[in-house]
């Protein structure tokens, strides 16, 4: 069975669209790949693999950024 | 010595599992949320369930059949002596909802791999895209234990009569109302707002950094701050059952509070009702209502 190792993991957390996102990066085999999650619940809202980590989070980000864009907030009397 | 978890047995570390990928006793199953995250690789060894299709009754609103369950057994190779290994990306959240309903029709041994895909892949360890083959299996699942399982009218009780705690574990703010579902996702009910008497301990509490369950101190510490202790039935939700399926599992088996059911209908069915009663706003310290 062919099997590959990750590499670079890494998380870190960032705001779109005023909600907190982490970004979750790994490299495998020749791709990196990024997932954006909304932290609570921690539901993926994106994810991306590319060439470079700078292309595969870009993407993810501009994705997570319109999902997020959309969450309307009630108001609480 | 660290206190032991009630039922230690249901835990499998990455360490242990890496050594038992070839033991054909053993079968190894990825659940996630992102249902196409297996495709970018997986455990050597592990198929793949997909929760929206798979872990659910795709007409209805139900858990998994038992016929279909059985299917899914089947195709997978697994047979009742099988020791299933669940893990699956957001802390194991779907693979834990596997686990519910794997113990609902009495599948002997399932265990949840500690910390998940997350902590496999941040230790490095070995992935592949190769999807395996098992030889099927003719599974035959027992009657569906519903003890587990609270459904409108024990809530209700619980509203009513104080028949039991009730845990929220979904964010605060979906909690307070002032958001339907979580962010980015779509809004599924007509009301903002919990159950009244609830608790809110999200989900997420549980688990550490690195997605691993905190240790039994840690747990006994976060809900009995909220009055969880065990002396009363606890009954967990969340919006459509699965985050407080993972609640369950840490309050049954990590705590031992036996007396624990997830209400799979959750704030869905509750926020969809009419009449039920609502309460909204940020959650009150305990012992202030």
């Amino acid at each position: 069975m062919e099997t590959v190792k990750t590499e670079q993991f890494q998380e870190r957390q960032i705001e779109l669209a005023g909600w907190p996102v982490r970004l979750t990066s790994y490299r495998v085999g020749n791709q990196y790949v990024v997932q954006a999650d909304n932290v609570s619940p921690g539901a993926c809202l994106a994810r991306f693999s590319a060439p470079t980590l700078e292309e595969a989070e870009s993407q993810a980000i501009s994705k997570a950024r319109h999902l997020l864009g959309k969450t309307q907030r009630h108001a609480v009397a | 010595m660290a206190a032991q978890y009630a039922h230690p047995e249901v835990l499998v570390e990455t360490d242990w599992l890496a050594g038992k990928l070839s033991d054909p006793s053993l079968r190894i199953v990825e659940v996630d949320v992102d249902t196409a995250a297996y495709n970018l690789g997986h455990i050597p060894g592990a198929v793949t369930w997909n929760w929206t299709t798979q872990l659910a009754d795709t007409v209805r609103r139900d858990i998994l059949p038992r016929e279909q369950l059985e299917s899914l057994l089947s195709q997978s190779g697994v047979k009742p002596e099988t020791t299933i290994i669940l893990y699956g990306d957001s802390n194991n959240w779907f693979a834990a909802w596997a686990f519910w309903q794997l113990k609902i029709y009495g599948h002997k041994d399932v265990r949840l791999l500690n910390g998940g895909r997350k902590k496999w892949i941040a230790e490095g360890r070995d992935l592949t895209q190769e999807v395996p083959s098992y030889p099927a299996t003719q599974y035959k699942a027992k009657e569906p234990d519903l003890s587990l399982r609270a459904f409108l009218p024990h809530v209700q009780d619980a509203v009513g009569k104080g028949a039991a705690q009730l845990v929220d574990v979904r964010s605060p703010q979906e909690f307070s109302g002032e958001i339907l579902a979580p962010p980015g996702l779509p809004e599924t009910c007509q009301r903002g707002g919990h159950i009244p008497g609830a608790r809110n301990i999200p989900w997420g509490k549980v688990c550490n950094e690195d997605g691993t369950f905190k240790s039994i101190d840690d747990l006994k510490a976060l809900y009995g701050a909220e009055g969880i202790n065990g002396s009363k039935p606890v009954i967990a939700y969340c919006r459509i059952g699965e985050r407080s399926s993972h609640t369950w599992f840490a309050l049954k088996y990590l705590l031992g509070f036996d007396n624990t059911v997830n209400y799979d209908g959750s704030w869905t069915e509750w926020g969809n009702l009419v009449g039920a009663p609502v309460e909204r706003g940020a959650a009150k310290a305990a012992g202030a209502r």
